[in-house]
């Protein structure tokens, strides 16, 4: 559906102004719905007409309905794709089944000018049957390619900067996929004390939370255990190691 | 802060005088670091004779008996021992037995001697003990005492522990803490399991079966329940075990991470770590898990809290709020905190009986590449001033108090090669309760 949000009218305004044209319709931030517009090129003295379009509400659920609106100026005949001619002002409950892009032209004797609406359906999907045994939660590999786990220094349970983009690329596969939960596991090198570090993980775990909330996956999707250094990844007593044993593991939480 | 460099030493030796001395006038400042093991006049010259049999099969109980006697009245830090060495050959079973001027005489020179008879009748080990003044020739008995317990090695041990305790008791005016049992992390492969000891190591064996990751054991005030925490699929919870019944009884969790539970002296409070909502903070609630509430509130890790076991109004804990863990110290309704350590990396406090110290791990030159060792300190609250009490050993971890404010238990090095020791409070007499394979010891109250 298009955005009612000014970043994307942008375009729609530079191309009307490089046609010209004082199109009523940008400067009106019409709360329910998008008005159209349209840019054509001016083949005569007379006035072209303007048109503009929108839809109450833009989206809807299977079965319900949408008022189309729609206003012009300078035209002799309207016509919306889909409906037929319509008279030059007017409203249409219209009850589309799926997307539609409501294309209206309006004619006139200076020229032609077109409007456009797109009214979203959302239309109930059915869940898919599970093809490769992890059902809609996407394979375990292609989880863990894309949701990485994060890694600390030492005795600290602050982000790295280096961690931003990782967090980022785990948001958006997150998102694509809502039907994944994760659980996110709190690690801490084997030095320093076991309770302490119990806690350590919990922060851990509770910054990558944090980082994943704050880029739009919801709460309930994610599960936070600490494991302090009660689990490790490896047992040398290097800094190698254990850098990889501080972090934030996750997992598909099944 | 002040360390206990030169020139601070007869200060925060008077410090530790009050703390493990026995007799108020004892001073040592000849040799202030071996007030226990130094043959200070006021320590009493005691001595033990072998039990005497009253019965063919008492040998092998006999055997236990006499060298766990010996033992406890050694650890105790409070006596002169004589070396059964230097003993009379005779082994006298009674009051009427006995020639007092053969053991107050040298080489033995006793003031007491600990003497007495151990037989064995149907299937009861029957243990009367005799503690004799050696030098008060007109009427020297001190006490007697008669036991009677179902006849096993572990009754013959326990029966010497409780004599132990009262002589203990009678000569030195402290309650013996013989009797006292230790719990600890037994480290079993990929689990970690409760377990329990006697004070002196012997007698180990499982508490809990659940095939789990358990840690922090801490046993309450009345030695009835067990806490501790268990990591399962919602990661740690505080678990409550009944020593009494023999199970795990209920404890109501409430989501997050729940660790490091620790007792109020009066056993009606459990205080404990939890995240349940979001940061880790030091919470309180009743022995079953109930009328939880928060008493910290800032971000980083808060953990393993300790409670003023005199006065219960005090509780001491690690934050990690400016980073690298510190020691604090709050009222139990978290108003006053105080920061007791100025930098390191100090973890896991246990508070002195008498409420005036606080032992804790502490490794004061913590950080990548620093030399620093994670060992055992003692810190007087009141003026922060602090001992170190092991040196070089390898990590040390997991202080704990013995409920006579004399000894304290330790682990020493990590993971799977972690042992328990004891040592007396001013870091002397050393030594190693279990083999590696043991962690976080807790001792219990009485």
């Amino acid at each position: 559906m298009i955005s009612r949000q000014s970043m994307t009218w942008k375009p729609m305004i530079l191309g009307a102004a490089f046609a010209l044209l004082a199109v009523t319709g940008c400067h009106h931030d019409h709360a329910s719905g998008i008005p159209a517009n349209a840019g054509a090129p001016m083949t005569s003295g007379l006035p072209a007409p303007t048109a503009s379009l929108t839809a109450d509400p833009p989206s809807i659920d299977l079965g319900q309905s949408v008022v189309l609106n729609w206003r012009t100026t300078n035209a002799s005949s309207v016509t919306i794709e889909g409906i037929g001619p319509v008279p030059v002002n007017g409203t249409q409950t219209v009850s589309p089944s799926n997307s539609t892009n409501f294309h209206l032209i309006a004619k006139g004797d200076g020229g032609e000018t077109e409007a456009n609406v797109r009214v979203t359906v959302r239309v109930p999907v059915v869940p898919s049957t599970p093809d490769n045994g992890n059902g809609d939660m996407g394979s375990e590999a292609a989880f863990h390619q894309n949701v990485q786990d994060l890694f600390f220094d030492y005795d600290s349970f602050d982000l790295r900067p280096d961690a931003q983009s990782s967090v980022t690329n785990a948001a958006s596969y997150l998102n694509a996929h809502p039907a994944i939960k994760v659980l996110i596991g709190g690690y801490c090198d084997d030095r320093g004390s076991a309770e302490y570090n119990i806690t350590l993980g919990e922060n851990r775990a509770n910054a990558a939370k944090t980082a994943l909330l704050a880029a739009g996956v919801p709460a309930s999707r994610l599960r936070v255990v600490s494991y302090g250094k009660e689990k490790q990844f490896c047992s040398e007593e290097n800094e190698q190691c254990w850098q990889q044993n501080r972090r934030a593991q996750f997992s598909l939480d099944k | 802060m002040t360390s206990i460099l030169a020139g601070k030493k007869f200060g925060i030796f008077a410090l530790l005088s009050a703390l493990i001395s026995i007799s108020p006038a004892m001073r040592a400042q000849d040799d202030p670091f071996h007030l226990e093991t130094s043959a200070g006049a006021n320590r009493i010259r005691i001595a033990v004779a072998d039990f005497k049999p009253q019965s063919g099969d008492a040998g092998s109980f006999k055997h236990t008996f006499d060298t766990t006697l010996f033992a406890d009245l050694t650890a105790a830090g409070i006596f002169d021992m004589v070396s059964k060495d230097m003993t009379p050959q005779s082994t006298p079973g009674t009051p009427a037995e006995i020639n007092l001027g053969q053991w107050s005489a040298a080489p033995a020179s006793a003031a007491m001697v600990a003497f007495g008879n151990l037989g064995v009748a149907n299937s009861r080990i029957v243990v009367n003990g005799f503690l004799d003044d050696a030098k008060n020739a007109q009427f020297p008995q001190v006490f007697a005492k008669q036991y009677n317990e179902a006849a096993s090695d572990d009754s013959a041990r326990q029966i010497a522990h409780r004599f132990a305790d009262e002589i203990i008791s009678r000569l030195g005016g402290v309650t013996g803490i013989a009797e006292t049992k230790i719990y600890y992390v037994k480290v079993l492969g990929g689990s970690k399991e409760i377990w329990e000891m006697d004070y002196d190591g012997s007698n180990q064996h499982a508490i809990t079966h659940l095939g789990a990751i358990s840690i922090s054991p801490r046993v309450s005030p009345d030695n009835s329940r067990l806490a501790f925490s268990s990591l399962g699929k919602d990661g740690f919870q505080i678990k409550m075990y009944s020593l009494l019944l023999g199970r795990l009884v209920n404890f109501t969790s409430a989501g997050g991470t729940n660790v490091s539970p620790a007792w109020a002296p009066n056993g009606s409070q459990l205080a404990f770590s939890s995240s349940r909502t979001g940061d880790p903070e030091i919470w309180v609630s009743d022995p079953e898990g109930r009328v939880a509430h928060k008493i910290t509130s800032f971000a980083g890790p808060d953990v393993s809290p300790t409670w003023n076991p005199k006065t219960g109004g005090q509780i001491a804990w690690i934050s990690g709020r400016t980073h690298l863990p510190q020691l604090y110290i709050m009222d139990a309704d978290g108003s006053g905190v105080q920061r007791l350590t100025d930098g390191g990396y100090a973890t896991s406090p246990s508070w002195s009986p008498n409420g005036q110290f606080l032992t804790f791990a502490w490794d004061r030159k913590y950080g990548p590449g620093a030399p620093g060792g994670q060992d055992i300190y003692i810190m007087e609250i009141a003026t922060k001033r602090w001992i170190q009490l092991t040196h070089d050993s390898g990590p040390c971890d997991f202080p704990s108090w013995s409920p006579d404010g004399r000894h304290i238990v330790f682990a020493n090095g990590s993971g799977s090669r972690a042992r328990i020791m004891s040592m007396l409070a001013d870091g002397t007499q050393k030594r190693a309760l279990t083999g590696s394979g043991a962690d976080m010891p807790n001792w219990s109250w009485k």
